[in-house]
């Protein structure tokens, strides 16, 4: 019986190890294309070992391309222009892609391997995108699902970035959840302060990073983010704002008040900050604060299930309906929303029935 | 066995075709069937590695399994060499023909998984095929996979811009026009005995 069981077992690692060798092999001597340069943006060449994707030839080069699914062309976020050297596109990409980005050479980084020299037009902001060493230097608790987690910056010490941008936390495996998941915040500090930014996280039933944050991490651990990511931030011209954002979807709003605290605005600003009930508003006293100092700012909650023993005297309902009390020129006014697509969906629909233009309106969606 | 090996090609292909009368493989045939152009790269691709494996798996069998007696270890031993060969193939390919692996090799790791591809290899064994034979079969399965998904892709191309009903589409009337299908082959049975 034994010796049955030591034949299977030696039989069975003979056939895996030696395919196994010859497949390594073949990697080794048909997948090396030598050094290759990759050029971006006709100034800059970077040299990379090629046969490998371009997504992660990049990161490789510090230059991280925003990717959520971790390279498996499932998400469609590394598009990026390939001007030469991409090959032909790939059925794996054309279900991502619309028509005009394929004739304007759109390819997705995770799909086109580096096999000959390339050459790639990505925005200048990528260049900021760096992986950056923290440690966690204060979490708060907001409500009773979420928190606000500042990270103080170990390596590269400082970050630049514009306010409403986001990072992508990465977890550790924990408890039963052995792999490591990669999930989107958004800062919610000013970017004056460059040494350390802070997220909102709430927690999610059941989601595998915001039980990591709420139940897992600690002040003092150690913790590694990329970015920053993304283009929700002020457009600077002169129109009137609507801030429409509710929950965690506070943490851009928050950014960007704190820059404009800073810099100084007079144009009309309002924030419907929509809630369930008056335990998940918070920062209102904060809120209030910057009242104080951006006259032209007016904060404004809404409930839509506040329970008879709140003594809620504020607004209640979905926030929609109280747009017009402050909107004066719907074609002089942007939107800036940040929320559940539902939620985004929703209020697209209420301002562009009230005549704002779709252009003037800018998201940031958690899907 | 004793059923010539060029008898047996063209059994696989027409009066048992792997995929009509066995419905093996059919992840990959719903699944890439949607255009003419796609479904013949797999389908070549289905036909190459069908031929080679059976060969392959045939020497595994008798050379490695029946020696040590421990034929019962063919499910694994059989998926290692699928794998390992087809892994093989993609290297090669791309390395030496970029035009082909855009056009075939990109479908290469949908076949690691196509259950035709191991059924052809389990057939071999239980119907006790020489290598010739298995060969034969094997290339004849292939071709057959790759006029099966062919027709349905043509069908499918065809059905574009027609109403079908809404819980009907994709995968629902595929399935349906793939029965239809299998229903026209059942026409050959009887008329070569494959085991």
């Amino acid at each position: 019986m034994i010796k049955l069981i030591l034949t299977d077992i030696a039989i069975l690692t003979v056939v895996s190890v030696f395919f196994a060798i010859l497949l390594v092999i073949a990697q080794r001597f048909l997948s090396n294309y030598g050094i290759l340069k990759i050029n971006i943006n006709g100034k800059r060449d970077v040299s990379v070992k090629g046969g490998n994707s371009l997504l992660s030839s990049l990161s490789e080069e510090q230059i991280f391309i925003p990717s959520a699914c971790g390279g498996r062309g499932s998400c469609g976020a590394c598009k990026c222009k390939v001007i030469e050297g991409g090959g032909p596109l790939l059925p794996t990409e054309k279900p991502l892609l619309t028509k005009a980005e394929m004739d304007s050479g759109i390819r997705l980084a995770c799909q086109v391997k580096v096999k000959t020299e390339i050459k790639i037009d990505i925005p200048e902001s990528i260049f900021n995108i760096r992986r950056f060493k923290t440690r966690i230097a204060k979490i708060e608790d907001y409500t009773y699902d979420t928190k606000g987690i500042t990270f103080e910056l170990l390596e590269p010490g400082t970050i630049s970035f514009k306010a409403g941008q986001y990072m992508q936390l990465e977890t550790q495996p924990y408890g039963k959840v052995k792999q490591k998941v990669v999930r989107a915040y958004s800062i919610s500090s000013g970017p004056q302060n460059d040494k350390q930014f802070q997220l909102i996280i709430r927690l999610v039933p059941e989601g595998m990073c915001t039980t990591w944050v709420h139940n897992y991490l600690k002040e003092g651990d150690e913790v590694y983010l990329t970015g920053p990511y993304g283009d929700f931030f002020i457009r600077d011209t002169d129109a009137d704002i609507i801030f429409v954002a509710g929950g965690s979807g506070k943490a851009p709003i928050k950014s960007m008040l704190e820059d404009l605290e800073v810099k100084g605005t007079d144009r009309k600003m309002t924030y419907f900050f929509g809630a369930r009930t008056t335990k998940d508003l918070y920062l209102t006293e904060y809120m209030q604060h910057f009242e104080q100092v951006l006259p032209t700012f007016q904060y404004i909650p809404v409930l839509s299930h506040p329970s008879a023993d709140e003594n809620w005297n504020g607004r209640t309902g979905f926030v929609m309906p109280f747009f017009k009390e402050v909107m004066r020129d719907p074609k002089n006014t942007e939107a800036y929303l940040c929320g559940s697509p539902g939620m985004i969906n929703a209020v697209t629909k209420a301002l562009v029935e009230m005549g704002v233009p779709t252009e003037k309106i800018y998201y940031d969606s958690f899907g | 066995m004793d059923i010539s090996a060029f008898v047996l090609f063209w059994a696989a292909i027409f009066t048992s075709n792997i995929l009509l009368t066995n419905f093996l493989g059919m992840c990959s045939y719903l699944s890439v069937s949607r255009e003419v152009e796609s479904s013949f790269g797999l389908g070549v691709a289905v036909i190459f590695v069908l031929t080679i494996t059976a060969g392959l798996n045939w020497l595994a069998y008798h050379y490695l399994l029946v020696p040590f007696h421990i034929e019962y270890l063919q499910y694994i031993v059989f998926i290692i060499v699928i794998a390992a060969f087809v892994q093989l193939l993609e290297l090669i390919i791309e390395r030496y023909a970029p035009a082909l692996y855009y056009s075939l090799g990109i479908f290469l790791p949908l076949i690691t998984v196509n259950c035709a591809i191991f059924g052809v290899s389990l057939f071999l064994v239980i119907r006790e095929y020489n290598f010739l034979q298995s060969i034969a079969f094997g290339a004849g399965s292939g071709i057959g996979w790759l006029l099966a998904i062919l027709m349905l892709a043509g069908i499918r191309t065809k059905l574009k811009d027609k109403l079908i009903p809404v819980g009907l589409r994709g995968a629902g009337i595929s399935l349906i026009i793939t029965g239809i299908m299998a229903l026209g082959f059942i026409g050959f049975s009887g008329i070569v005995a494959v085991q």
